[in-house]
C-alpha cells in the first residue's frame, strides 16, 4: 500500500545529482512559507513554492461578523499595510450601504494610504537587505520607518494596527498642527531614502549579483497575472491610482515608476521609486485637502446591506492590486467576503523565475516578487 | 510546580555555593589538615636566610615580590610564556576579544543604533563575557547521522590551526613562538589546513545545508588560495627569505607597500575571502543556506568556531603587517616608555618593598609591540568596514574575481617585484 505524499515529502529520485532542499518555513530566508527546490550543484532544477503555513481563514471569520466588527481583523493580513488592506473592503462596504464620504476623509485616507504604503515598502527592502546580506539595509529601514510610523501613530493611535478607515470616512479628525509636522517628517523621510541610493542601489556589488537574474518578461508578466511593482519592472504601466483612480486619487498627480528589464534589480528598485512617489502624492494632498469639515458619517449601529448584492473593489497596495468582492444577502454580516490580493498572484511567477537560476540567486529573486505570506494565505 | 526544570532564584544558588563550601571545610579540617600536618612532620624543612622554613613561612613567600619576582621571570622566559601568554594565545585571544567589540560598536555606529550597551554597565563591554557564558552552558547537540567523531574534532582542530597560525607571527623582535627559517611556507601550509577542517565538519554533519555550505567554502579557500600565495611571493622575492622576522626586520627604513601596493591589494582582497568576511561570507550566507556549514553546531563547538575565526581574523592582519606594513618597525614614541620599568625596577609606595625589573622586557620591544598592534588594529578595522557596506557577492561571481582578476594581478606584482631586483633597487645592494 503507498500513501500519496504531498509533493516535496515524498522522495523523488530522478537522478543522483539532483538534490531536493527545503527551504523553510524554518529558514531565514523563507518567511513563513516552504519553496522546495531541486538543485543540480549550484544550478536550480525546479522549484515548487509551498505557502499555506500562516492561513487564518480571514475571509471565512468575516461571514460571521457585521460589517464594523470586520473592520480589526481584515487588516491582520498585512499589518504593516493595514490601511492599505482595509481600502477595498471600506470602499465595498460604502458602495453596499450607500454613503457618501466627506471631501476630507477622503484626502485623510489617501495620506493615510500613501504612509502604509511607504511604511510597508520600508519592511519589505529591510528584509530585502539582509537577504542578500546586506545588514546597513537591514538597520536603516527598519529605523527610517519609525518616523512614518509616529506619523501614523499621531493619526490614529496604533503604531502597526491601525484600524483607522471606517465605512462613511476615517475614525478620528487629523490632529491638531498636523500639516506641519507630517510635511517636516516627510521631508526629512525623502531625504533620507535618497541616501539609501549610495549605500544600496548604485551598489556595484548589489548590480551585478541582481541585474539579468530572474528575468520575467512583459508578455509572461501579463500572461501569469502578475500585478504591482513586478508588473512595472517588466514594462507594463499598470497603476489602479491612474488606471481606476478612487477617492481623490483623479485630483493629484500620480506618475507611478515603471522599467522595463524586468529583472530582479528592476523589481527591488521600483518599490523604492514608490516610496519617493508616495511622498509627493502626500504633499500633494496636504495641500489639496480641505483644512476643516467632518472626517466621519455617522452610521446607524449594524447596517444592513439592501437585499441580495455584490460589490468588487480594488486599490493599487504595496504589493500590487489588491481586491474585496463582498457579497450581501440583507443580512447584518457579509454573505461571503473574498479578498484577491497581490501577493498570492505574484508568487506564480516565481517557479518560472528560478528555474535554471543560481541558488545563490533564490533570495533576491524570491523576495523581489514582493510577496508577503501572511497577505497570501490568508 | 515543575519538577524538571525548577526556576532559577539566586538565593538558592548562593545558598547552595554555601553549602559547598562548608562541607569542604569541614572535611578539609577534619581529615585533610592532620594529614598535612602528620606529612610535614615528617619531612626535614630547610634553613632560609636563617630561618626554619614553616609552612607558615612558606605562605608568606607567596606574598613576597622579592622571592616572586624571580619566579615570574624565570616564567617569562620560557617557552611556555610565549606559547600560552603573550605573542601567542593569550595576546591574540585577546585582541581577538578586542575585535568582536569594535565590530559590534562600530557596526551599531553605522547601522544608527546602539549595540551592545546593557552587559558590562561601560557600553555593553562585557558582553562577550556574557555570550561565552551562554554558549558554554548550551547543550551541545549533534545530529543523529552524523559521522560523530569527525565532527566532534573538527572545531577543535579548526581552534588549533588558527593557533598554529597565531604562532608564526613575530610581534616584536625576538618575540615569537616559532621563529622558523621557512616561516612563510609555514604560514602556507597552516592556510591550507582550513578548507580540509571546514568541509570535514561540513560533511560529518551529513546535513544539507552544512554540505552545500562546505563545498563552497572549499571552493571559495581553495580558488582564493592560489592568488594569495602568488602575491606574497614578491615580498619573498625583494627580502630574499621565507623567515617573517628577517622579512618585518628588513623594513625598518620603509614598508614593502610602497614598492608592492598592488601585492598588498590582491593580499587583502583574498584575505576577506579566506576569512570568510562579507562581501566573502558565501559559506555561511544565511539567507540561501541557514549558517552554511556552522549550521548544525551548537553550544561551544560554534563558540570554538568562531573563537577560531577570530584568532584567524587576526593571524591575517598581523601577517598582512609584518609582510606589508612594515612589522614592528615605527619610530620611537615620545616620551619614549621610561627604561627603569625595565631594568632598574619601581618603588611601590613607601610601605611596600622595591619591586625589580623585567630585564627581558626592552625599550625597544616594548615600542615595537605598541606599533604592531596599532598596525594591526588599523588593518582589522578595514577588515571589519566592509561588513556595514557591500552585500554578498555570488559564488560564480567569486570564483571569476579569484581564478581571473586576482591571479593576474598577482603575476603583475610578481613582475614589478623581479624588475625590482633586477634593476638593483631592492635586494640584495640596493635600497635598505
Amino acid at each position: 500500500m503507498t500513501i500519496e505524499l504531498p509533493p516535496g515529502l515524498a522522495i523523488q529520485k530522478v537522478d543522483e545529482r539532483i538534490m531536493t532542499l527545503n527551504v523553510g518555513p524554518q529558514h531565514p530566508g523563507s518567511g513563513h512559507m516552504r519553496i522546495i527546490v531541486q538543485i543540480d550543484g549550484d544550478y536550480i532544477v525546479a522549484c515548487d513554492p509551498d505557502p499555506g503555513y500562516v492561513h487564518r481563514g480571514e475571509e471565512k471569520m468575516a461571514e460571521y461578523r457585521n460589517y464594523i466588527t470586520n473592520i480589526p481583523h481584515l487588516e491582520r493580513p498585512v499589518i504593516h499595510d493595514s490601511c492599505n488592506v482595509l481600502y477595498p473592503y471600506v470602499l465595498g462596504v460604502e458602495e453596499l450601504l450607500g454613503i457618501e464620504v466627506p471631501e476630507r476623509a477622503k484626502y485623510v485616507r489617501v495620506i493615510c494610504s500613501e504612509l502604509n504604503r511607504c511604511i510597508y515598502i520600508m519592511y519589505w527592502l529591510a528584509i530585502y537587505g539582509i537577504f542578500l546580506g546586506h545588514s546597513t539595509m537591514f538597520m536603516w529601514p527598519a529605523g527610517d520607518r519609525e518616523l512614518l510610523i509616529d506619523l501614523m501613530e499621531k493619526i490614529s493611535g496604533a503604531r502597526v494596527t491601525h484600524a483607522h478607515f471606517v465605512p462613511g470616512g476615517v475614525r478620528n479628525d487629523l490632529p491638531a498642527n498636523f500639516e506641519e509636522v507630517c510635511l517636516r517628517q516627510v521631508n526629512y523621510f525623502e531625504k533620507r531614502i535618497k541616501e539609501y541610493a549610495a549605500v544600496f542601489y548604485d551598489n556595484p556589488i548589489l548590480i551585478s549579483r541582481t541585474q539579468d537574474t530572474g528575468v520575467l518578461s512583459r508578455e509572461d508578466a501579463i500572461r501569469l497575472g502578475t500585478t504591482g511593482s513586478v508588473l512595472r519592472a517588466s514594462g507594463v504601466d499598470y497603476d489602479l491610482r491612474q488606471k481606476e483612480p478612487y477617492d481623490v486619487y483623479e485630483e493629484l498627480d500620480v506618475h507611478s515608476p515603471v522599467m522595463t528589464e524586468g529583472d530582479s534589480y528592476a523589481r527591488s528598485k521600483i518599490p523604492w521609486l514608490d516610496m519617493l512617489e508616495s511622498c509627493k502624492i502626500i504633499k500633494q494632498a496636504l495641500e489639496k485637502m480641505p483644512k476643516s469639515g467632518s472626517v466621519r458619517v455617522k452610521l446607524k449601529p449594524n447596517p444592513k446591506g439592501k437585499g441580495l448584492d455584490s460589490v468588487y473593489k480594488r486599490v493599487e497596495s504595496g504589493r500590487g492590486s489588491l481586491g474585496c468582492h463582498i457579497v450581501s444577502d440583507g443580512k447584518v454580516e457579509p454573505y461571503r467576503l473574498k479578498l484577491s490580493v497581490g501577493s498570492f498572484r505574484n508568487l506564480i511567477a516565481l517557479p518560472y523565475l528560478l528555474k535554471g537560476e543560481k541558488l545563490g540567486n533564490m533570495p533576491s529573486v524570491y523576495w523581489s516578487l514582493n510577496y508577503w505570506p501572511v497577505e497570501a494565505d490568508r | 510546580m515543575s519538577v524538571i526544570a525548577p526556576n532559577f532564584k539566586l538565593s538558592g544558588f548562593i545558598k547552595s555555593i554555601i553549602d559547598d563550601v562548608v562541607w569542604f571545610l569541614l572535611i578539609f579540617s577534619l581529615i585533610g589538615f592532620p594529614i598535612i600536618m602528620m606529612v610535614l612532620f615528617y619531612i626535614p624543612m630547610p634553613v632560609i636566610n636563617g630561618e626554619l622554613l614553616t609552612p607558615f613561612l612558606a605562605f608568606t613567600y607567596l606574598a613576597d615580590p622579592t622571592r616572586t619576582l624571580p619566579i615570574v621571570h624565570a616564567f617569562m622566559a620560557t617557552d611556555m610564556f610565549k606559547v600560552m601568554a603573550f605573542p601567542g594565545f593569550g595576546f591574540a585571544a585577546l585582541l581577538a576579544a578586542g575585535t568582536i567589540f569594535v565590530e559590534r560598536k562600530m557596526l551599531a555606529k553605522l547601522q544608527l543604533r546602539v549595540g551592545p550597551f546593557y552587559c558590562g554597565k561601560v557600553e555593553g563591554i562585557l558582553q562577550l563575557a556574557g555570550d561565552g557564558l551562554k554558549l558554554i552552558s548550551k547543550e551541545i547537540i549533534i545530529p543523529a547521522k552524523a559521522d560523530k567523531p569527525i565532527f566532534w574534532a573538527a572545531p577543535v582542530l579548526f581552534v588549533a590551526s588558527a593557533a598554529a597560525f597565531v604562532a608564526l607571527i613575530p610581534v616584536a623582535p625576538g618575540w615569537v613562538v616559532a621563529d622558523v627559517d621557512m616561516g612563510l611556507l609555514g604560514v602556507f601550509a597552516v592556510i591550507g589546513f582550513f578548507p580540509i577542517v571546514t568541509i570535514l565538519s561540513a560533511w560529518s554533519a551529513n546535513s544539507k545545508f552544512p554540505f552545500i555550505g562546505g563545498i563552497r567554502a572549499l571552493f571559495q579557500m581553495v580558488s582564493f588560495e592560489i592568488p594569495l600565495i602568488l602575491s606574497l611571493l614578491g615580498v619573498v622575492m625583494v627580502t630574499g627569505t621565507l623567515n617573517l622576522s628577517e622579512i618585518a626586520a628588513s623594513q625598518s627604513s620603509f614598508p614593502w607597500i610602497v614598492f608592492l601596493p598592488v601585492g598588498a591589494i590582491v593580499f587583502f582582497i583574498t584575505m576577506l575571502a579566506e576569512l570568510e568576511r562579507i562581501p566573502f561570507d558565501l559559506p555561511e550566507a544565511e539567507s540561501e543556506i541557514v549558517a552554511g556549514w556552522l549550521t548544525e553546531l551548537s553550544g561551544m563547538m560554534y563558540g570554538l568556531v568562531q573563537l577560531g575565526t577570530y584568532l584567524k581574523l587576526y593571524a591575517f592582519a598581523a601577517l598582512f603587517v609584518v609582510l606589508f606594513l612594515g612589522g614592528w618597525n615605527g619610530p620611537m614614541i615620545i616620551p619614549p616608555f621610561p627604561m627603569e620599568i625595565a631594568t632598574e625596577g619601581i618603588e611601590l609606595g613607601p610601605v611596600t618593598a622595591k619591586i625589580a625589573g623585567l630585564p627581558i622586557f626592552t625599550q625597544e620591544m616594548l615600542n615595537g609591540t605598541l606599533w604592531f598592534v596599532l598596525k594591526t588594529v588599523g588593518v582589522i578595522f578595514f577588515i571589519l568596514l566592509p561588513r556595514g557596506v557591500f552585500p554578498r557577492i555570488r559564488v560564480d561571481m567569486l570564483l571569476n574575481l579569484g581564478w581571473t582578476k586576482l591571479i593576474g594581478l598577482a603575476f603583475v606584482n610578481i613582475f614589478i617585484a623581479l624588475a625590482l631586483v633586477y634593476a638593483g633597487v631592492l635586494g640584495p645592494g640596493g635600497l635598505q
